[in-house]
């Protein structure tokens, strides 16, 4: 019976949970979604149909989509799994797509219009290799067969049903297979590569069944290098490993014959190895040689010959056969600001299909990738459409000269993402682009008056609801006052920024960083962290923001690194350098300078400490604080977590006084052989902590809260099941948690979860961690807590200390005092995956918190964080339930209401990023993956303001009523009373 | 009973005569017990630091346990470095190594021998108390093969160690015969700013804690309660009867309102006397509330109606400090709460 009554209060508590859902037309009125699909790698037109004009594309995120090629907007979208990457795309049967994916080893139609998947099947084969998906026109019995070369095997499946017809094998061993070629009108197919690098194969094999009809092959001492570059279906150029000799190699009707070329012979400066563009025109190829790119053409007799050299930067296109035996192919130019677009046949390099000229955004960068399309004008001659991909990963579609569309889809991979205020309005800043006039203003009102008296005809309510939506109010370029407009910047992958109005979502400003751009001195650009550099307030409010974006050139840590400035407000980089040093590791510190520039610590690989920004007064107040700044480092491959502080100098002969060196403090050395670090978590930096101390209603007890910044949450597993979930049994797995004071070194807590396993997601908060790991023995995911509480200061609760003043709640609070923490924790079942997890922030901490969980379907689910308390019992005391605690139960309940992201899903999540409001109840969610979602967020409702709903004008009406009613009650009630004297 | 008496005492000083020396017993057989409940239970315990006082007795070497676990002694050393010096010895750890039937080995028994500071120590410590600079320490990762994969090491600035002598304290973080960790710091507290004192005698008083991992609580299950709640015998308990008064409160207060204003009303109504209205109903409202609550506890009464039902915040005040955080958690429960509660 007291699990009944558990029961029934569990459901009276539950029910008492914020209704976090949104009724429909609120919908979109906070919230913005935005779709998007990475980096296109290939794509193909499907235009022959009367119906929709459509391009399939496939992206280096793992994306299929086809997309409206009148407006670039998604028809559907396909998001393959994180190691599933597409090899190839094919159309097929004029209805369905074909894609490889998985190394070769998936094979999915897609239905075109709709894109449901028909059929898979997976091919296996003896190892792997490159991957080679060859549409053919063979038929057999009235089945269209793909061919495919994947995993070293050369596959045969049908169109209709994925069934494999045949496959067939090779017996020579370390075959490279390049190409697989069917002769236009043929039955069979060639299939050539090179063998141990010095020898040509060819094979030709019936398409039909898979019988070996001719296998030649030919050695060259040279060796071969790199990708080729089919010339005619029987003749193909490569070169040889020196990169100096083309190589062109004919095998018609089955004769290999290699044919040397050097290419100083056409070329007369070349001074280095040439590498070639991977093409299949007709008689044409292209080699790169550094930046020049020449065209080289393949007559008949076998004869090359140099047709051009481009200077600029140049993208070609593959070839596109518009009629019988005519080739066109598409190329496209940089030419100062404009790009060249022009369409040539392959046969006539003199003769232009098409040339356009089309002014390009800087920001774009260069074109890496371009695809043609033709179709028939009105006048009947043959027009061209070209795709574009940029630097920036944008997509763009080009014709008649212009830019149809454009779709960023740079920010499908955000690295790093922070907030910038907008500036306050004031005269001299223009907002007028977005204000109303004053007819519409009085006709809004007057629209929302006649909804709220429930006046108003359906078109009406539809003209309010569509002003709600556009309303003007919340994509000012101006501050408001409940702090619900910000600049949202984000790094991209790419090494572009960019600044997104958290009101709508558009795109305020774009800048490709010329610091992340591709050079000779830095081969391999990417982006590490973005951060506040300078937020200006009070006396600095003339200054915009900024922002410093920290890069490195190249993969590895020690490869140097790139800084740069870029202004907040106008997107301009203010400045850029390159470092001498590495960096390894970004440290914002809590100081700022005159003008509100926060100060950095940059750490570099050799653990040297570098101090931004450069200037005098910079190192002054560092030098103030130097004794007390300590850093760490979480070495997660070999497990060992160390703790430093500073030196004045630089350990070298560096006559730099920005540079520090550094000491090791401390050292934890976690066994090797028993566990390895799979996540580090700390608090945020500018969390706000409303409270220090936390009421225990039970035993009317306080406990105070252990709020330090300098906790790191470690979280090791056993090496053994660092691999997939059930990889190993729950005997030899475990999960440790450590709390680890980075100052001084002390391990304040340690937990052994034995039978657990990670991935682990875990978020830092106030004095609580929370963290999302698997439970082998229950076969559940499990969330735990655990709650820190400072015990050393527990004495303070007598009141007369307090009027004294004997407690030492305001003394500085040292690391190195033993502090005496007790925690409490417990562990609750929780039924999804996590992809990320985070805790709603506001700006005084007052607000009670909310988990938000990216759950595997990619929402965002809001969980309280009460249902989270380790003090929950299955009975709990009145005393309990009336502070708000739970009844103990296992798992953790998912409330359908509370899904924020409400029936979209941001795709492919990959983080949750929460920024306070002014307003204390509200904070603003944005989640990136592929696709960007931004909400606002009240965990307890929006106590602090009225709801948008609530009309002004009707309340004011009900005041003047009243105060005329009272005026005529009064009035009357006065002649009452004289004609009641007269009586 | 007398006789039982002398019994027992007879068999207590036979079996302490039993043990070659009894001077240590009590100490180890407390240090033992505490690393046998640490194997075998999961609950947390709060270790006791064990103290030794420097140069402290080494211990004769015994065998008490004959059993399958196997003893064996080990030794490994600290070593510190003033500053930015290189790490010289200063002193010994030795404890016993035990290695367990399931193949598991723990350190048990944990001593430490300090050596004393030579006067060139003295004169570099000194150094560091003047320029608050760390005083740092280092134990080998693996106690087996020192140094394992690396040192563990860690510091403290050297004007927290000195009170009367000089007061260490080491927690040992391990992990069978492995070493994750040590704190090393003060054992009470070091405020900030730290201030410049030498320490009235340079020997060292040594705190030493092992620790091993505690085990999580496990999640809660409560299938089996449920279904055995549900079959067991179908009993419904009831639910203690409440009085009259407690049941129906809420409606008798307001009927004797209405039924006291209108007696006044119809006592007043023959004179036309249109006073003397308020104060009885007053009185019932003050009198409702206290007797529903706790009587003889101050309390703060917050009512909301949720459905027909009350909620109350009962908050006895101890101290001003309760009070504060009550208020500030009460206005934040009013704003957090209120809004949600109507449904």
């Amino acid at each position: 019976m007291p699990i009944t009554y558990a029961f029934l209060l569990f459901l009276i508590f539950s029910s008492l949970q914020p209704i976090l859902s949104l009724y429909e037309d609120q919908v979109g009125l906070t919230d913005w979604h935005q779709q998007y699909i990475g980096k296109v790698k290939q794509a193909v037109f499907h235009t022959h149909k009367t119906g929709r004009k459509r391009v399939v594309v496939s992206t280096e995120d793992n994306v299929i989509a086809t997309l409206d090629l009148r407006r670039g907007e998604i028809f559907w979208r396909h998001v393959l799994g994180h190691n599933d990457v597409v090899d190839g795309i094919v159309i097929a049967l004029g209805k369905y797509v074909i894609t490889l994916s998985s190394e070769g080893s998936i094979l999915r139609a897609w239905n075109l219009p709709d894109g449901q998947m028909v059929w898979e099947s997976s091919l296996h084969g003896p190892k792997h290799s490159k991957s080679l998906l060859v549409m053919t026109n063979v038929v057999i019995e009235k089945d269209n067969v793909v061919i495919i070369f994947s995993n070293d095997r050369l596959h045969a499946v049908s169109c209709i049903d994925g069934e494999v017809l045949w496959n067939k094998d090779f017996e020579v061993e370390s075959l490279e297979v390049q190409k697989v070629i069917q002769p236009p009108g043929s039955n069979f197919v060639y299939v050539v590569g090179f063998a141990a690098s010095s020898h040509f194969e060819m094979y030709q094999i019936n398409a039909r069944n898979g019988e070996l009809l001719k296998h030649e092959s030919a050695a060259f001492s040279g060796g071969f290098s790199g990708e080729v570059s089919l010339v005619s279906s029987e003749t193909l150029v490569a070169l040889d490993s020196t990169g100096l000799i083309l190589l062109r190699i004919s095998f018609h009707k089955g004769n290999v014959s290699i044919q040397q070329t050097p290419i100083s012979n056409l070329v007369e400066d070349s001074p280095g190895p040439a590498v070639i563009i991977p093409s299949s025109i007709m008689e044409l190829f292209a080699i790169k040689i550094n930046a020049v790119t020449i065209f080289i053409r393949v007559t008949g007799t076998g004869k090359l010959e140099v047709v051009e050299k481009a200077n600029h930067e140049t993208a070609v296109g593959d070839a596109l056969s518009i009629s019988e035996g005519q080739q066109a192919f598409g190329l496209v130019q940089h030419a100062g600001r404009d790009i060249h677009l022009t369409v040539k046949l392959a046969h006539d390099w003199g003769g232009d299909l098409l040339k356009e000229s089309i002014i390009m955004d800087q920001q774009r960068g260069l074109i890496h990738k371009v695809f043609i399309n033709n179709y028939v004008r009105t006048d009947g001659s043959y027009g061209f459409r070209a795709l574009i991909v940029m630097e920036d990963h944008s997509l763009l579609l080009l014709q008649q000269g212009t830019i149809v569309w454009s779709r960023e889809d740079g920010l499908a991979s955000i690295i790093d993402v922070t907030t910038s205020e907008l500036p306050v309005e004031r005269a001299g800043v223009s907002v007028a682009k977005v204000e109303l006039n004053l007819f519409e203003w009085l006709k809004g009102h007057m629209l929302k008056l006649k909804g709220t008296l429930m006046l108003a005809s359906p078109e009406d309510i539809a003209a309010i609801q569509y002003m709600r939506l556009k309303s003007s109010e919340k994509s000012k370029m101006t501050r408001d006052h409940n702090g619900f407009r910000k600049l949202l910047i984000a790094l991209t992958r790419a090494g572009k920024l960019f600044a997104l109005h958290t009101g709508d979502g558009r795109i305020v400003w774009s800048l490709l960083l010329q610091s992340l751009h591709k050079s000779e001195a830095c081969q391999h650009p990417i982006g590490l962290n973005l951060c506040p550099w300078q937020v200006p307030h009070h006396h600095a409010l003339d200054e915009n923001p900024s922002v410093l974006v920290v890069g490195r050139c190249g993969p590895s840590s020690d490869a140097p690194g790139v800084i740069s400035f870029v202004d907040s407000y106008t997107g301009k980089e203010l400045s850029s350098s390159s470092l001498v040093h590495s960096v390894a590791q970004v440290i914002p510190l809590p100081y700022t300078d005159s003008t509100e520039q926060r100060l950095h610590l940059l750490i570099d690989a050799d653990k040297h400490a570098h101090l931004y920004p450069k200037t005098p007064e910079a190192i002054g107040i560092f030098r103030r604080e130097f004794s007390n700044i300590y850093w760490y480092s979480v070495e997660d491959d070999n497990g060992i977590i160390k703790g430093y502080a500073l030196k004045s100098k630089c350990d070298g002969n560096v006559a730099d006084k920005f540079c520090f060196g550094t000491r090791e403090l401390w050292s934890i050395v976690l066994p090797s052989e028993s566990e390895k670090i799979v996540a580090t978590v700390t608090r945020k930096l500018n969390e706000a902590v409303h409270t220090q101390a936390k009421l225990i209603a039970a035993d009317q007890d306080v406990m105070y809260k252990y709020i330090s910044r300098n906790l790191l949450f470690v979280a090791t597993v056993a090496p053994k099941a660092s691999g997939e979930i059930g990889s190993v049994t729950p005997e030899e797995s475990w999960l440790v948690v450590y709390l680890i004071d980075t100052v001084t070194g002390f391990v304040l807590h340690r937990v052994t979860h034995h039978g657990s396993q990670g991935p682990v997601e875990a978020v830092f908060s106030e004095n609580w961690v929370v963290y999302h790991y698997f439970n082998l023995r229950a076969h559940r995911y499990e969330m735990s807590v655990i709650e820190i509480y400072d015990q050393s200061r527990a004495d303070n609760k007598d009141v007369w200390k307090l009027v004294v003043g004997k407690h030492n709640l305001t003394s500085p609070i040292s690391s190195y005092s033993r502090s005496e923490v007790v925690t409490k924790s417990q562990s609750y079942f929780f039924t999804h995956s996590l992809k990320a997890i985070a805790v709603t922030s506001t700006a005084k901490g007052i607000t009670s918190k909310q988990l938000l969980i990216g759950t595997i379907g990619d929402q965002v689910l809001a969980l309280d964080k009460r249902f989270l308390d380790p003090r929950r019992s299955v009975n709990p005391t009145q005393a309990e339930r009336e502070e708000g605690t739970i009844p103990l139960t296992d798992s953790l309940p998912i409330i359908p209401q509370s899904y924020i992201t409400h029936n979209l899903r941001v795709e492919g999540l990959r983080g949750i990023i929460t920024v306070p409001a002014e307003l204390e109840s509200t904070t603003l969610v944005f989640a990136h993956g592929l696709d960007l979602f931004f909400t606002h967020f009240a965990p307890s409702r929006t106590y602090d303001s009225l709801t948008e709903d609530f009309s002004c004008a009707l309340l004011l009406i009900t005041i003047v009523v009243l105060v005329a009613a009272i005026f005529v009650t009064w009035v009357l009630s006065q002649r009452k009373e004289l004609q009641d004297k007269w009586r | 009973m007398r006789s039982v008496k002398v019994i027992v005492s007879f068999v207590f000083t036979l079996s302490l005569l039993s043990f070659p020396s009894s001077g240590f017993q009590s100490d180890e057989l407390l240090v033992d017990d505490e690393e046998f409940g640490l194997e075998g239970s999961p609950q947390p315990r709060s270790p006791e630091p064990i103290p030794t006082r420097s140069p402290p007795v080494t211990a004769p070497t015994r065998k008490r346990h004959s059993d399958l676990d196997s003893d064996s002694k080990i030794q490994f050393s600290l070593e510190h470095a003033f500053g930015d010096s290189d790490f010289s010895p200063a002193g010994t750890f030795s404890a016993r190594l035990k290695t367990w039937s399931h193949g598991g080995q723990t350190l048990t028994k944990l001593r430490f021998s300090r050596n004393s500071f030579t006067d060139e120590d003295k004169e570099k410590f000194k150094n560091l108390l003047e320029s608050d600079d760390f005083y740092r320490i280092r134990i080998p990762s693996n106690v087996l093969s020192p140094p394992g994969r690396d040192f563990v090491i860690s510091s403290v600035k050297a004007r927290c160690l000195p009170r009367e002598g000089l007061d260490e304290h080491f927690v040992i973080h391990m992990e069978g015969v492995n070493v994750l960790a040590v704190n090393y710091g003060s054992p009470g507290s070091c405020p900030y700013p730290r201030n410049l004192k030498l320490p009235a005698k340079w020997s060292f008083s040594s705190h030493t804690v092992l620790k091993n991992s505690e085990q999580a609580p496990r999640a809660p299950v409560f299938t089996e309660e449920i279904l055995g709640g549900e079959n067991a015998e179908g009993e419904v308990v009831q639910p203690p009867e409440r009085s009259f008064w407690a049941k129906y409160w809420m409606y008798l207060i307001p009927l004797g309102l209405i039924v006291m204003n209108a007696i006044t009303q119809a006592m007043n109504m023959p004179e036309e006397q249109a006073t003397g209205q308020g104060q009885p109903s007053a009185g019932a409202v003050q009198r409702g509330p206290s007797s529903a609550a706790q009587i003889g506890r101050e309390s703060v009464n917050v009512f909301f109606p949720v459905n027909g039902s009350y909620l109350v915040w009962p908050r006895p005040l101890n101290t001003e400090i309760n009070l504060c955080i009550k208020i500030l958690e009460l206005k934040y429960f009013v704003g957090s709460r209120i809004s949600e509660v109507k449904l």
